[in-house]
C-alpha cells in the first residue's frame, strides 16, 4: 500500500495553472526526487501536500485517509513534516526551543525532561550538538538548515518534504548534507525532496519525478529519468536533446 | 527563593494604605490599575506582536457591569458577572478577529472599543433612559487598593505560568512565524483565543474593581481610548516580553502622565504622542532589553580589553 497518493492534483492561481493534473504514489521508505525547472510547480505541489495551499482540483491521500482539505496542523499530526525553500527559523527562540516547538505540539507530545533529552539527541544527529541554548538568529545558513531539519524530524514524521534543502551550500557542506539526509533512510522515513543539485539527486534518490510547466513529464528510476530526452529538453532547451 | 521574595514584597505592599496619605495612595491605585492592564495586555500582545487597542473596551465593560449590577447583586457575584461578560465578549471578538493580522487587527480592536461604547450608550439612552450612573459601594480607597494588589499578584502569577507553559511557547512560535506554527501542529486560533480571553478577563476585572473610585460613571469616562494607548506605551517601554517589563513601564509613565495632565492639560496629548513615537523608535524591545544589551556590550569590551 502506498503512503502518499496524489490524484489529479491541480492548482490554479487566477488564470495560471501552476500544477496541472499531477498524480503519483510514494511507497513507504522511498526517497524520491521531485525535479523540474524553476516555475514548474514543484514547491506548489509540496505546499498542497503539507496543507499550506488548498487544492483547486484532485485529492491527496495519506495511507487510507484523504488529507487534502485539512489544515496544516491536522496534516502535521498525521505524520507529514517539511522544511521550506527559504529557511524559516523561529528567530526569537533558541535553537533548542525551535526543536521543542515541534516536540511539544506533535501527535505524541514531549515536554519537560523527556523533551530535553530528545532535543539533545536530535541536535546531535544533525551536527548541532551542544548548541541548544544558542539564539536561532545567531546561526550560519547551513546551521539554520540543520536546525530546520532537526525541527522537522522532531515532529516524528512518516513523510518528510524537503524543499531545496541542499541549495546554497558549498561543496564541503553539500557532502555533509547528503550524508545527513542519507542517514535518515535508517529511520524509515519516506522522503520527497525538491532538488536542483543533481549530484545529490543521484546519490540519494532511487526514483525521480520530473515536472515541467505544472505537469508530470517523467517518473521512474533516477538514472533512466535523468537520461530521458524530454527531461533534458525541459531543463536545457531543445538544442541539447 | 524568588517566590519567597515575591510573597514578602506582596505582604509589604499590603501595608501601604496604613502608612501613606490619601494622595500617595491614589497614585498607588493608579499604578496598580495600569500595571495590571499593561501586564495583561502583554500576556497576549507580547509574544504574538498583535497590537490590541481593545484594552479599554474590556476595562469599561467591567466598570459598567459594576455600575449596573452593584445595587442588585452581592459584590462577589458582580465581579463574577463582570468576568463572565469580559470572557463572552473576548470569545466573540476573538473568533471574529484573530484571523486578521497586522494593521487590520489594530484597526479592528480600535473600532471595537468605539462600537462597545456606542452600544452601551444606545442601551442606556433608549432602554434604561439614564446615561450616567452612580456607583455606591461601601469601599474606601484602601479596599480598592487591596483588591487591585491581589489582582496584580494573580496576573503576574498567570504571566509567570504562561511563560513556561506549552501555550506560552505556542504563542511565541505564532508570533515568529504562523506558517511554521501550523506546520508543527499548533492550533493557532485556539492558542490565540485562549490567551486573548485570559487577558481580556483580567482587564475587565481591573475595570470592575476600580469602578467605585469614580462614583459617577458614563461611557465617555470608562471607554476613553487614551487608556488603550497608554497601556501599549507602558508595556512597550518596559518590554512586553518580560515578566515585570509592563509593570515597570507603567510606574514611571503613570506618574509622568499624572504630572503632565495636572500641569499641561492642553498639551497633554501632544506630549503623549511624541513619547509614543520616541519609545517605538529608541526602545523597540523595551528598557529592560536595552539595559541588557548595554550590559552585554560592556562585558564584551571588558573581555576584549
Amino acid at each position: 500500500m502506498s503512503l502518499l497518493r496524489l490524484n489529479n492534483v491541480t492548482k490554479r492561481f487566477g488564470g495560471l495553472t501552476a500544477v496541472n493534473g499531477l498524480s503519483f504514489d510514494l511507497a513507504e521508505g522511498e526517497i524520491v526526487g521531485l525535479l523540474g525547472p524553476n516555475g514548474s510547480g514543484k514547491t506548489t505541489a509540496l505546499n498542497m501536500i503539507s496543507g499550506y495551499l488548498p487544492l483547486s482540483d484532485g485529492s491527496i491521500g495519506l495511507l487510507d485517509e484523504t488529507i487534502s482539505g485539512l489544515p496544516p496542523e491536522h496534516i502535521a499530526h498525521r505524520g507529514v513534516a517539511r522544511t521550506f525553500q527559504l529557511v524559516r527559523a523561529l528567530p526569537s527562540l533558541s535553537v533548542g526551543e525551535n526543536v521543542l516547538a515541534a516536540l511539544a505540539f506533535r501527535k505524541a507530545p514531549l515536554w519537560g525532561a523527556g523533551a530535553k533529552a530528545e532535543i539533545d539527541t536530535l541536535l546531535a544527529d544533525v551536527g548541532l550538538g551542544g548548541r541548544a541554548d544558542q539564539p536561532a538568529d545567531s546561526l550560519t545558513y547551513i546551521d539554520l538548515k540543520r536546525m530546520e531539519l532537526a525541527r522537522a524530524l522532531a515532529s516524528d514524521p512518516r513523510l518528510l518534504l524537503l524543499d531545496e534543502w541542499l541549495a546554497g551550500l558549498n561543496p564541503t557542506e553539500l557532502q555533509a548534507g547528503i550524508e545527513l539526509i542519507s542517514s535518515l533512510r535508517q529511520r524509515g522515513i519516506t522522503i520527497l525532496l525538491v532538488e536542483h543539485v543533481m549530484d545529490a539527486v543521484r546519490a540519494l534518490c532511487t526514483r525521480c519525478i520530473v515536472m515541467n510547466t505544472g505537469s508530470k513529464i517523467a517518473d521512474g528510476p533516477t538514472a533512466e529519468v535523468l537520461a530521458d530526452a524530454e527531461v533534458i529538453r525541459a531543463y536545457l532547451g531543445a538544442d541539447h536533446a | 527563593m524568588k517566590l519567597a521574595a515575591a510573597l514578602i514584597a506582596l505582604l509589604a505592599l499590603a501595608f501601604v494604605p496604613s502608612l501613606v496619605g490619601p494622595y500617595p495612595l491614589g497614585l498607588m491605585i493608579g499604578i496598580l490599575g495600569y500595571g495590571i492592564l499593561a501586564t495583561a495586555w502583554a500576556l497576549f500582545s507580547g509574544p504574538t506582536r498583535y497590537i490590541s487597542l481593545a484594552t479599554v473596551a474590556f476595562f469599561g465593560l467591567g466598570a459598567y457591569t459594576v455600575a449596573v449590577l452593584s445595587e442588585t447583586l452581592p459584590y462577589p457575584l458582580v465581579l463574577l458577572a463582570a468576568a463572565a461578560i469580559g470572557l463572552v465578549v473576548a470569545l466573540l471578538v476573538g473568533l471574529a478577529t484573530l484571523r486578521l493580522a497586522g494593521i487590520y487587527f489594530v484597526i479592528f480592536t480600535f473600532g471595537l472599543t468605539e462600537l462597545v461604547r456606542q452600544l452601551v450608550t444606545y442601551y442606556e439612552v433608549n432602554v434604561t433612559r439614564t446615561l450616567g450612573r452612580y456607583v455606591f459601594l461601601p469601599f474606601g480607597p484602601e479596599h480598592i487598593y487591596w483588591q487591585l494588589l491581589a489582582l496584580l499578584a494573580a496576573t503576574l502569577a498567570i504571566a509567570f505560568w504562561v511563560r513556561q507553559s506549552k501555550i506560552g511557547l505556542a504563542l511565541r512560535v505564532i508570533g515568529d512565524d504562523p506558517v511554521v506554527a501550523s506546520h508543527l501542529g499548533i492550533r493557532i486560533t485556539r492558542a490565540k483565543l485562549t490567551l486573548f480571553s485570559i487577558s481580556a478577563v483580567i482587564m475587565t476585572l481591573a475595570g470592575a474593581i476600580q469602578a467605585p473610585r469614580w462614583t459617577y460613571i458614563e461611557p465617555s469616562i470608562v471607554f476613553n481610548p487614551t487608556t488603550s494607548f497608554l497601556v501599549v506605551i507602558m508595556a512597550l517601554l518596559g518590554g512586553p516580553n518580560r515578566l515585570f517589563g509592563p509593570l515597570l513601564g507603567a510606574i514611571p509613565l503613570f506618574l509622568l502622565f499624572e504630572w503632565l495632565s495636572a500641569n499641561f492639560p492642553n498639551h497633554y496629548s501632544i506630549i503623549l504622542g511624541l513619547l509614543f513615537i520616541a519609545i517605538v523608535f529608541v526602545l523597540p524591545n523595551g528598557v529592560l532589553a536595552a539595559v541588557d544589551s548595554v550590559r552585554a556590550r560592556l562585558t564584551r569590551k571588558e573581555a576584549s580589553a
